[in-house]
This record gives structure tokens, sequence and C-alpha cells, in this order.
């Protein structure tokens, strides 16, 4: 058991994976000698070989494209995305072909590849790298989105996700890779793709919230409990599909609900999970159900990246407003 | 005309003009009466194909569909060259290659009819099947050829587009890379003229479409593409190159677009019938029989049972397709995913057995 960052147990998950299965090879840009801009695949291309841990010319497209034809063909490629502002030109093949491949051939062809993009903001990148755009590829049926929010979830659902015989996106909240360590066993188990997680109990209200956001819902939970209310923390975890039995039961137990996003609001998966609690526990439910996400506007440049991103604060006043209702 | 399919017989591969005459020493398997035949019979037969499925399609009993006429030498030639251990990865109008590969008319139907079985094919387990989005293959091929190198057992990934294609950004990335990481892949271009209603002189500024090769450091030929013996041969060699480790190439296959570009399309929009009229002239069918009479004992009466068989052979699949129950609903669920989250199981639940 040693204590890692994020990056280091995605690292370590991406090396378990070569060395258990032949047929996993890595590819993106510069993520063999150079080990990839966050360090991700750092020695990896070392140690098993230009021929699995490829450096691809510059082209996202191509990118996700190969990883549809190798995959159909029997690799598992893990494929990176250097950030997810640049995903959206590999969106084509995720939608028309990663994610219907099974389908569209009746399961004759299939799509085991997994998607690894850095997202979301904090880190005062430059424009173009602090996306949130989940929700767009929560949208494609066929596909799995999967986020971690710590060091050990990052292991166990990356390792997962590589095992996973459909198509993942693995989106890594960047501001995470280096801010926190946690205890990461070598031969942890891979977790379960398609679970929220319960990351701890309480009376009266959930808060759902996913990948960075779950540091700031953490650090407003506490506040909260300071004051004497009891709130139940969920990592939604799985973007795609949404565990819902685990948030309705949640919300049919405390009666309200904060959902937090980094994402803008406007067809945010906020909105998603809060159709979803009025469908299904309306009559549970004691308040309107609120979402703290980015504002609906651009992702502004870093000098004014502090004031979008919701925080601690945002969220604690959001709970207030809830808890007040009457 | 203009753009590529002005090139002389000196600038792109041809061993058949129009008019059948061999110009040139012909390859090894072009001597073969039965390896001419086999391809004879495959565009006849792909041609007879074609027909049905347009009357399908007038008659409300299929979708809308993409005829191949006119360009069965190129699919047919290029697949004829292939092995089984090699991948193929067709446009939407290679009916003709992928019937040789061994996708049978029954599934081809069903494709164009709207049922997803008809890319559950029996024959080839490997092949891709039809691509829609245009250009969208390519990438593909190249993540296919990338696995066939790792399996080490010589196989090769061609994929086929249009000349429309060769305008998108996923097919110069893709080229792009089997160039840099020396992949063995084949990427055809069928290059029948017409983006839909865009002419190659207006898709481009290239002479050739093959040049774009060039830029990537790539072989790229041009064939004449209404010639199945100049297709296969040219297919032939770029195999031989990528079996060999020696990388991929780029063939341009000249054509024309004798149909429109589907029956939901009416050409004579945006193109006169006297251009069509000239390039029937050329069209790959006649020149082929024309050498089987003069050099392999054609006759009227192989001919006659050819068109025949290919006749009966069409009609017997398209009474099986139409013979075909849809596919329950819940099917539109069934492989969305290999084990289906609770929502999807649920949803697949609900529509029950209809």
């Amino acid at each position: 058991m040693t204590d890692l960052t994020m990056i280091d147990a995605i690292r370590r998950a991406l090396s378990r994976a070569l060395e258990e299965d032949p047929d996993v090879i890595l590819f993106g840009e510069d993520i063999g000698i150079d080990g990839g801009v966050f360090r991700a695949t750092d020695g990896l291309m070392q140690r098993f070989g230009a021929a699995r841990v490829r450096d691809t010319p510059l082209a996202e497209t191509v990118i996700a494209g190969m990883a549809i034809g190798a995959a159909a063909q029997g690799l598992r490629p893990v494929a990176e995305i250097q950030f997810m502002g640049f995903l959206y030109s590999a969106i084509d093949q995720l939608a028309n072909h990663a994610a219907r491949l099974r389908n569209r051939t009746r399961g004759r062809l299939t799509c085991p590849m997994v998607l690894r993009a850095p997202y979301g903001g904090g880190v005062r990148a430059p424009e173009h790298h602090s996306e949130s755009m989940e929700a767009m590829l929560a949208h494609i049926p066929g596909l799995r989105v999967v986020v971690p929010s710590s060091p050990a979830r990052a292991y166990g659902l990356l390792l997962t996700a590589i095992r996973d015989p459909d198509p993942v996106v693995f989106l890594e909240p960047k501001r995470l890779y280096r801010a926190l360590k946690e205890p990461v066993s070598e031969d942890a188990d891979a977790l379960p793709v398609d679970k929220a997680h319960l990351v701890h109990e309480g009376r009266d209200l959930t808060i759902i919230a996913w990948g960075a956001m779950l540091a700031d819902a953490r650090t407003a939970a506490e506040t909260l409990t300071g004051r004497g209310v009891s709130p139940e923390l969920i990592d939604l975890s799985s973007l795609k599909p949404i565990d819902r039995q685990t948030i309705r039961a949640s919300v049919r137990k405390t009666g309200r609900c904060v959902i937090v996003h980094e994402a803008p609001l406007t067809a945010g998966l906020g909105a998603e999970i809060a159709a979803d609690l009025a469908e299904h526990c309306l009559t549970s439910l004691l308040a309107p159900v609120i979402r703290v996400t980015g504002y609906d506007t651009v992702m502004p440049y870093a000098r004014l990246e502090d004031r979008y991103m919701p925080d601690a604060a945002r969220i604690v006043a959001a709970v207030q407003q809830v808890m007040e209702f009457a | 005309m203009t753009g590529s399919a002005a090139l002389s017989p000196s600038e792109c591969g041809v061993f058949l003009d129009a008019e059948g005459k061999v110009l040139r020493d012909l390859p090894d398997f072009a001597l073969d009466s039965e390896t001419l035949v086999a391809l004879y019979s495959m565009m006849v037969t792909t041609r007879a194909f074609d027909a049905k499925a347009i009357a399908l399609q007038r008659t409300g009993r299929l979708g809308t569909y993409a005829s191949s006429l006119g360009q069965e030498a190129i699919s047919v030639g290029v697949a004829s060259a292939l092995s089984e251990a090699d991948v193929f990865l067709p446009s939407f109008r290679e009916h003709g290659g992928q019937l040789w590969r061994g996708v049978t008319m029954q599934e081809l139907f069903l494709y164009w009819g709207g049922d997803e079985r008809g890319n559950d094919f029996a024959g080839p387990r490997h092949d891709f099947p039809i691509c829609i989005p245009v250009a969208s293959q390519f990438p593909h091929a190249a993540g296919v050829a990338l696995g066939l190198l790792h399996q080490g057992a010589g196989g090769v990934a061609v994929a086929i587009g249009g000349d429309g294609a060769t305008s998108k950004g996923d097919f110069y990335e893709a080229l792009n890379v089997i160039g840099a990481w020396n992949l063995p892949a084949v990427f055809v271009i069928s290059n029948n003229q017409w983006a839909i209603s865009m002419p190659r002189a207006e898709q481009t500024r290239a002479k050739t479409l093959a040049q774009k090769a060039d830029a990537v450091g790539l072989p790229g030929e041009v064939v004449d593409g209404n010639d199945v013996i100049a297709v296969r041969d040219a297919t032939r060699q770029a195999l031989e190159r990528a079996r060999a480790g020696q990388g991929g190439t780029l063939i341009e296959c000249l054509s024309y677009r004798l149909s429109d570009h589907t029956t939901a399309d009416d050409a004579s929009r945006y193109r006169d019938d006297a251009e069509v009229s000239r390039h029937w002239k050329a069209e790959p069918l006649v020149r082929l029989r024309a050498h089987l009479v003069a050099a392999h004992g054609w006759s009227k009466e192989d001919e006659e049972s050819l068109l025949r068989e290919s006749r009966s052979e069409t009609e017997t699949a398209a009474e099986r397709y139409l013979a075909t129950p849809p596919q329950p609903a819940r099917a539109m669920f069934e492989h969305l995913y290999a084990t289906a989250p609770p929502e999807i199981a649920a949803l697949a639940q609900e529509m029950g057995d209809d």
C-alpha cells in the first residue's frame, strides 16, 4: 500500500493493464518519450516498448478512429486525447462508430476501447484546455463515461474501463492530478464502472458531485456538519449510465438534493438527475432540487476562472436555500 | 472532362481499353480464363443486384439505396485481390466487393432494407460493415492495420472511399498515420467524378487524387477504375508491398457514377445527360466481355446463362429478404452493450417480444 497522487495511480493502472494483457496498447500525442503532458505515461514506453506505447501524429480524429479499428481487431487500445477541449474532433468517431459498432453489427464487431482525457478547469491552463463537456458524451447511447474523484478511484475505475468489452470515455479531473495523495494497493481490485459511490451518509440532504467538484462538495459538507446539517455525499462516478437507483434511494431518504457540476447549467447532467428525481421521487422531496454549476458562458480565461468554478461557498449557500425552503 | 479523368493511358494503369483491346502485357492472373470469368460474373451479378435493389426501393420495399452502376470493377477488382486474412472496410457503393468477400445478397438487402442484421454477415467476420459517414472508415482501417501488425499474420487493412472522401480530414489524418507508422494498409479511392452534385474538378485543385499520397510520403497511383484487371493488379501489388513491411499505398480508381447518387437523388438537376451518355461508352462490363469473347471463347450462350443465373440468384435473395420478419422491437436495446445497464435491460423488457 503506497500513498499515490491521481496521476501516479493512473500510471500504475496503465502499467498493470499493460503487464496483464498483451492486447493492451497505448497511443496518443506525446505519451511516449515525453510520458504525456501530465506524465500519466511516464516511463511506460521505455518499459513496454514503442510498439505498445505509441506517439501518434497530432490528429485527434484518427486517434479515436484508430482505437475503434484496433479494438474491432481484438486489441484493447487505451488512447489519450491531450485535453478535453481537443476531444470535439473525436466526437464524430465516438458517436458514429465507437458507440454503435456492437449494435450495428449485432455483436459481430465490438469496440473495447478507452479514450482518456484530462478535463475541467482550476489549473490556470490556456484557453481550450479547461472544458467540461461530459454531458455531450453522456448523451451518446452505447458509450460509458466515467470520472474518478480520487487516486484510488482512478486506479480501480481505469482498470475496469480497460477490461470493459465496450467503449469507455475516461475523464480525468486534472485539478486533482496532484492535489491529494491516498493509499492505493498495488493489487487493488477493479471497481464497478456503472456505480455511484456513497462517500458519506447523512440525513438532511443529498449532495451529488463528480470529479474535482467532489473536493469542494466535501469541504462544503464539513462546513455544513459544523452548522448542524447532516449532508449525504454521493460521487456520481459513472456519468453514463447513471446509477439512478443509488441516487433515488438517497433522495427518498433525505428528501433534498443539491447537484454540483463544473459544466454550464443548461442541458448539463444536473438537469437529467433533477428530472429523474422529479419523475421518481416527487413525493419524497421536501424542497426543490438545486443545481450549483458553471455558468452558461464560455469558460473564462485563467484570471476569471475562480469566479466561474462552483466552490464550497456556493454549495453551502445552495444547501442553506434548500434547508430553509418551507 | 476534368481532373484526373483527363489522364492519358500512359499516366494511368490500364490493360483493357473501352473496347476491350489489350493495351499492354496482361498480368498472370488475367491470362487465366477461370479468373476472368469469375471477375466478369461478379460484376454482372452486382449489376443485377443493383437493378433489383432499385426496383425494390421504387416499389417501397427497400430503403434509400446507393447504386454502384458503372463502378462494379472497382470493388470487385479490389476484393478479388484480398486474402481471407485481410480486412475489407467498404464505403457504401462496394456491393460487388462485399459479395466477392462472401457477404450474401440477402444480407445486403437486409442492410439497405433497414435491418441491422444485414451487418452481421456470416461471411468475412472481421470485415467492417458499410460506412456511411464519408471518410470515417479510413481511421478505422489504420487501427485495423495496427491490430493486424500486432497479430503478425500478414493481414492488410483495405479501405475504399469516394472522391468526396479525399476532401475530409479523416482521410488525410489516416493516410498520414499509415505512412508515419508504416502500417499494412491500402486506401482505395473510387473516383466516380461526383460528390453528390459537386464535380471532381470543383472539389480540389489537385490534378489527381492519388497525388495526395505525395504529401504523406506514400506511393499513390491512378488506375482506370473501369478496367477490373488494372484495379486488381494495382491492389495486388500494393498488398504485396504491405505484407513485405513496405507500408501503405493510395490507389485512385477512375470511373464514373452512371446512376444518381442514391435513389433519393435526381442527378438531372446538376449534370447533363450527354455527359452521362458519353461515359456509358467506357463502362466496365462491356470491355471485359469483349475481351472474353475475343480471347477466351466467351459465347452468346455463356452470356445468356450468366444473366439468367445472376437474375435468378438476385430474385431468390430478394424473396428471402422480403420473407424475413423484422426484429422484435426489443432488439434495438439488445446489442447496445455486452451487458445491458439496468435501465437499458428494463427498456428491452418493457418492449416485450413484439
